[in-house]
C-alpha cells in the first residue's frame, strides 16, 4: 500500500484548475425581488446626456470646447490635464448646454443636448489584426473609447504608455440583480470579437475572459477566439475582476494589469469595425421598486429620466446607478454612469423600525443577514426587498470572523482596513492593498455589524497612497 | 406602534436635540430611542444596503445563550442552601431562594456598569454602545451567589472604568471586562472567592462542607497522595461521590452561580455556534487544549489533583464556562481564523496549568483566559506577518 495520503479535495481542485475552472468559496449571493424580464426595450434616443469625469478615478479634466459648442458622437469634449493624449469623447451628436461645476471650479458634469439623429465624428474601420500596438492606442485615444480601459492597482484610466502584465476582462455580473451578460451581449458577438483582438494588440501577456455559465455568462462567449478562458463557480464578488485576478495570477506590487467589461469591450471593437465612437449599451432597469423589470438599450451617460418614468411605483425610493453594493445614489433626473450596466430602484429605509416588530429585537422572518442570528438563514433560496435602511447605529469594530467569510482574497480584510485607518503604509503594501479595490469590500460593508463604511475607509485609503506614489 | 412612535420621536425627543432643555442628556436618551426602535439611518456611501445583524442584536444573542446558565444557577444555589441546613431540595422553593440571591447581583452588575456607561457617553457626547449588556450578565454568572452586593458593585465600576473606558470604550478593551471584574475581587477580597460558598453559613448543620470541587482539590495540594484526608477528597470524585463526573455535568455540584452546570453551558454553546455569534475555533480548541495538558499531568500524575482523569477536569470549576462564554468574547480574543485556533489552544493549556500548579487559588481559567487576552495581539501580529511574508515570497518569485 502506498503511504502517500491523497487529498481528495485539493486534487478536485487542482483538476478543475486544469481544466480551467475556478471555484470562490467565500462571498455572498444576495437574492433581491425586482430581477428584470428578459425583453430589451429599443434604443430612442436620449434629450439630455452626461459625461461625468468624476466617474474615472484620478481624472483632472481640462474643457476643449465651451459651452453651445456643436459636438458630434465621438468629438472629444475634455482631455485629462496630465496627459493630453487621454481624450474624452461626447456619445451623442448635439449641443454642450451646460458645464455642470462644483466646489473649486471642479467638472463634475458636462451636458450635451442629443440630436435626434446621431451624427458621427469619422475614425476610419481597421483590422486591429493588422495595426501595431501604437497604432491601436492611437486609434483608440483619439476617439476617446481610451478611458473604458483602466487599471489596477487603483482603478485610474489606463496609461497608454503602460505596459500592462496582462489585460482581464469580467464575463459575468455576479452582484445582486446583476445582468445575465449572455443576454447583453447576444447578436453583437462581431464587435465583441474585433474588441478582443484590438486589446490583444496592447499586452505581451495574455487577455484573460473570466465567464460563468452559474451567473449567465458563458454561452455567449463560446466563439471567442484570442482569450485566455477561466471558468468561475461561486457566489459574489467571484465576478469582480480582482477576485479573478487574484485567483488566477495574483497582482504583486509594482505589476499593472489593465481591466475593462464585456460592452466596453464591444464599443471598442465597433471603432474598429465601422470607425464610430457608438456608444450604446444595454442595461438592466430593475428593483422592488420597478414596475416592469427590464433591459434598456441605452446611450452610455444618458438622462434617466426617459426610462424611469411612468415605470416607478410610488414610495420614498431611491435610484442606483450601478448595483445596490457599488453604484452610485442618483436623483430621478440623474444620468447613467460611465461604465453601469444596471439601473436598481429600491425603497428608502428612512423610517424607524419598532424593536420588537422588525427591529433589532424580532423575529426577523423577512430580515436578510448573512449572519445566522435571524432565522432568515433557514430558508435560502428566499429573496428580499430590501431598503436602504442601515439596520442599527455605527458601532466600533467589535465582532470578528464575520468579513473574511464573503472575502476571497488571502489577504486579512479586518486588518488590512485597520491599517488604512491608521493610514500606516508600509502595513498596507505588505498586507495586499494592491490585490484590491473598494468594491471587492462591499460585501464586508453588507455584512458588518458595526455598520462601518468600509468602501469609502479603503477608496480614501487608496487614494491617498495613489498621492502618496505619485 | 405608530402611536408609540409619535410620543417618542415626536414629543420627547425635541426635548434632547440641540436646543433643547436636556441636551446634554442626548446620549442616554439616543441609547433608549435606538434601543425601543432600529433608528432611520440610512446609507449614505458605498453599499446601499446592509445586513440586518447590528451589535444590539449579536449582545441579544449572547444574553439568550447564558440564559440557561442563570436559570440553573438558581436552581442550584436553592439546591445547596436546603441541603445545607439539612432539609429536603425541591424545585420551586431551590428556584425561588436563588432567584432571591441572584437577581439582586444581576440588577447590581447592570445599575453599576451601564451607569459608568451612561456617564461616560453623557460626558464625552458618544453614543452608548452594546458592550455591557453581556459583561453585565457575565459578572453575576461568575459571582459566587453569597457575594456582598457592594463587592460586586465596586468590581464592575472597576471594569467598567478601568478595564475599558480607559481603553477607549467598547471594542478598544484589551481584557475581558467581566474577567476583569472577577480578578479584582480575586486579588482585593480573596477569602470571598475561596472556593467555599456555604461552609460558613448561619445555620448549616454540622459536618456539611459546601465547598467547590476545587476548592476541595486545592486543599491536596502539597500532600501525598495515600493521607487519608487527601483520598477522601479523592473519592468525592469517584462515582457515588458528590462531585461525580455525572454530578458534575448535570451541575449538582457548588461553585459560581453560572458555572456549574455543563448541560446548561453546552446549551448556550450550541446556540451561540447555531446562530453563528461564538467562534467553534476558539471553543473546540480551547477544549482540545485543556484536555492536553490534563492529559500530560494525569500521566505525570505527581499529586493528586494530577490525578483527575482529564474529562473529569474540564467538567469542574469555571473551565466550560470559560470556553463559552468568556474566551470567546471576540475583542479580546484573537482576530484572525488561525489566531483563534492558537489563542483557544492555550487558553485551555493555561487555564488547566494555573489550576493545577498554583495552590493559593482553585481556579485558574479565569487568569489563563485573561493571560491569553494579553497575547491575543501578538498570536495575530505572527499570523498576519506569515501572510505578509508569503505575499513577499511571491514578488521574490515573480522578479527573480
Amino acid at each position: 500500500m502506498s503511504n502517500k495520503v491523497i487529498h481528495l479535495p485539493r486534487l478536485i481542485n487542482r483538476y478543475n484548475q486544469m481544466a480551467g475552472s475556478i471555484r470562490i468559496k467565500k462571498g455572498k449571493d444576495i437574492k433581491m425581488v425586482g430581477s428584470s424580464e428578459k425583453t430589451i426595450i429599443p434604443y430612442s434616443s436620449p434629450d439630455v446626456v452626461a459625461v461625468k469625469p468624476t466617474d474615472f478615478v484620478g481624472i483632472k479634466p481640462k474643457m476643449l470646447l465651451k459651452e453651445g459648442a456643436e459636438v458630434k458622437a465621438g468629438t472629444p469634449l475634455f482631455h485629462e490635464k496630465q496627459n493630453d493624449k487621454i481624450l474624452f469623447s461626447s456619445p451623442v451628436s448635439g449641443e454642450v448646454t451646460e458645464i455642470v461645476r462644483g466646489a473649486k471650479r471642479k467638472i463634475l458634469e458636462v451636458r450635451i443636448l442629443a440630436d435626434k439623429e446621431t451624427r458621427f465624428e469619422e475614425y476610419g474601420a481597421a483590422d486591429p489584426k493588422s495595426l501595431t500596438k501604437e497604432q491601436v492606442t492611437d486609434k483608440m485615444l483619439k476617439a476617446g473609447v481610451w478611458p473604458l480601459l483602466r487599471q489596477r492597482p487603483f482603478s485610474t484610466v489606463a496609461d497608454p504608455f503602460g505596459v500592462p502584465r496582462d489585460i482581464y476582462i469580467s464575463g459575468f455580473d455576479s452582484a445582486p440583480l446583476g445582468p445575465e451578460l449572455d443576454f447583453l451581449i447576444k447578436g453583437q458577438e462581431k464587435e465583441f470579437q474585433a474588441g478582443i483582438d484590438a486589446l490583444s494588440r496592447l499586452t505581451k501577456g495574455k487577455v484573460h475572459l473570466a465567464t460563468s455559465s452559474q451567473h449567465n455568462g458563458h454561452s455567449v462567449y463560446s466563439g471567442v477566439q484570442g482569450v485566455e478562458k477561466t471558468e468561475f463557480s461561486g457566489p459574489h464578488p467571484s465576478g469582480n475582476v480582482s477576485v479573478q485576478v487574484h485567483h488566477t495570477k495574483a497582482l504583486n506590487k509594482g505589476e499593472v494589469i489593465w481591466y475593462t467589461y464585456p460592452q466596453e469591450v464591444i464599443i471598442i471593437g465597433r471603432l474598429f469595425l465601422t470607425g464610430k465612437y457608438d456608444a450604446r449599451r444595454r442595461i438592466a432597469l430593475n428593483g422592488s421598486m420597478v414596475e416592469k423589470p427590464s433591459y434598456h438599450e441605452v446611450i452610455g451617460g444618458t438622462s434617466l429620466k426617459g426610462i424611469l418614468k411612468g415605470n416607478l411605483k410610488e414610495g420614498h425610493r431611491r435610484v442606483i446607478s450601478g448595483n445596490v453594493l457599488t453604484g452610485a445614489k442618483v436623483s430621478e433626473e440623474g444620468f447613467l454612469g460611465a461604465f453601469d450596466t444596471q439601473v436598481c430602484v429600491i425603497p428608502e429605509g428612512d423610517h424607524h423600525k419598532f424593536l420588537l416588530t422588525d427591529g433589532w429585537l424580532s423575529p426577523g422572518l423577512k430580515r436578510f443577514s448573512m449572519s445566522r442570528s435571524y432565522p432568515s438563514w433557514l430558508m435560502p433560496g428566499k429573496k428580499y426587498d430590501l431598503d436602504t435602511n442601515l439596520n442599527g447605529e455605527i458601532r466600533s469594530f467589535v465582532v470578528t470572523g464575520q468579513l473574511e467569510q464573503v472575502f476571497p482574497f488571502e489577504i486579512y480584510p479586518m486588518q488590512l482596513i485597520k491599517s488604512v485607518m491608521a493610514n500606516d503604509i508600509d502595513k498596507m503594501e505588505s498586507m495586499g492593498i494592491y490585490e484590491v479595490d473598494a468594491e471587492d469590500f462591499a460585501l464586508c460593508e453588507v455584512a458588518c455589524t458595526s455598520k462601518i463604511d468600509i468602501q469609502k475607509v479603503i477608496r480614501d485609503g487608496m487614494e491617498s497612497l495613489r498621492m502618496e506614489l505619485a | 406602534m405608530k402611536f408609540l412612535e409619535n410620543l417618542v420621536i415626536k414629543k420627547i425627543r425635541p426635548n434632547f436635540i440641540e436646543g433643547g432643555k436636556f441636551e446634554n442628556f442626548y446620549s442616554a436618551y439616543d441609547a433608549l430611542e435606538t434601543f425601543m426602535f432600529t433608528p432611520d439611518y440610512t446609507t449614505r456611501t458605498g453599499a446601499h444596503i446592509r445586513d440586518a445583524i447590528d451589535l444590539k442584536r449579536t449582545m441579544m444573542m449572547v444574553i439568550l445563550a447564558m440564559l440557561p446558565c442563570l436559570l440553573f444557577g438558581m436552581w442550584n444555589i436553592g439546591h445547596f442552601h436546603y441541603l445545607s441546613l439539612g432539609e429536603a431540595s425541591e424545585f420551586w422553593p431551590n428556584m425561588f431562594y436563588g432567584m432571591l440571591h441572584v437577581l439582586p447581583i444581576v440588577v447590581v452588575s447592570y445599575a453599576a456598569g451601564l451607569g459608568v456607561e451612561f456617564i461616560v457617553a453623557v460626558k464625552n457626547k458618544h453614543a452608548v454602545q452594546e458592550g455591557f449588556l453581556v459583561s453585565g450578565m457575565l459578572i453575576p454568572l461568575i459571582m459566587p451567589a453569597n457575594i456582598p452586593l457592594w463587592m460586586v458593585a465596586l468590581a464592575t465600576i472597576f471594569a467598567v472604568v478601568i478595564g475599558k473606558e480607559v481603553f477607549g470604550g467598547t471594542g478598544m478593551n484589551i481584557l475581558n471586562v467581566a474577567l476583569t471584574a472577577r480578578a479584582f475581587i480575586f486579588f482585593a477580597y480573596p477569602t470571598k472567592i475561596s472556593g467555599e460558598i456555604w461552609i460558613n453559613e448561619a445555620g448549616s448543620v454540622d459536618g456539611y462542607s459546601g465547598a467547590t470541587a476545587l476548592g476541595d482539590l486545592a486543599l491536596t495540594v502539597g500532600k501525598a497522595q495515600n493521607l487519608p484526608e487527601v483520598t477522601g477528597i479523592m473519592e468525592k470524585f469517584g462515582p457515588d461521590g458528590m462531585y461525580s463526573m455525572s454530578n458534575s455535568i448535570i451541575g449538582m455540584i457548588p461553585g459560581s452561580i453560572g458555572e456549574t452546570s455543563v448541560i446548561a453551558i453546552l446549551l448556550g454553546a450550541a446556540f451561540l455556534l447555531f446562530t453563528g455569534i461564538g467562534s467553534w475555533r476558539i471553543m473546540g480548541s480551547m477544549f482540545v487544549g485543556g484536555l492536553t495538558m490534563a492529559w500530560l499531568f494525569n500521566l505525570a500524575d505527581a499529586n493528586a489533583f494530577m490525578s483527575l482523569p482529564p474529562l473529569h477536569q474540564l467538567m469542574v470549576g469555571g473551565f466550560m464556562f470559560g470556553m463559552v462564554f468568556m474566551a470567546t468574547d471576540p475583542v479580546t480574543a484573537a482576530q484572525t481564523n488561525t489566531g483563534k485556533l492558537i489563542y483557544g489552544f492555550f487558553c485551555g493549556v493555561f487555564g488547566i496549568m494555573i489550576r493545577v500548579f498554583n495552590p493559593a487559588y482553585p481556579e485558574g481559567v479565569m487568569l489563563g483566559i485573561l493571560f491569553m487576552n494579553v497575547m491575543a495581539p501578538l498570536i495575530d501580529h505572527y499570523v498576519i506577518e506569515a501572510n505578509i511574508k508569503k505575499r513577499a515570497k511571491r514578488l521574490k518569485l515573480q522578479t527573480a
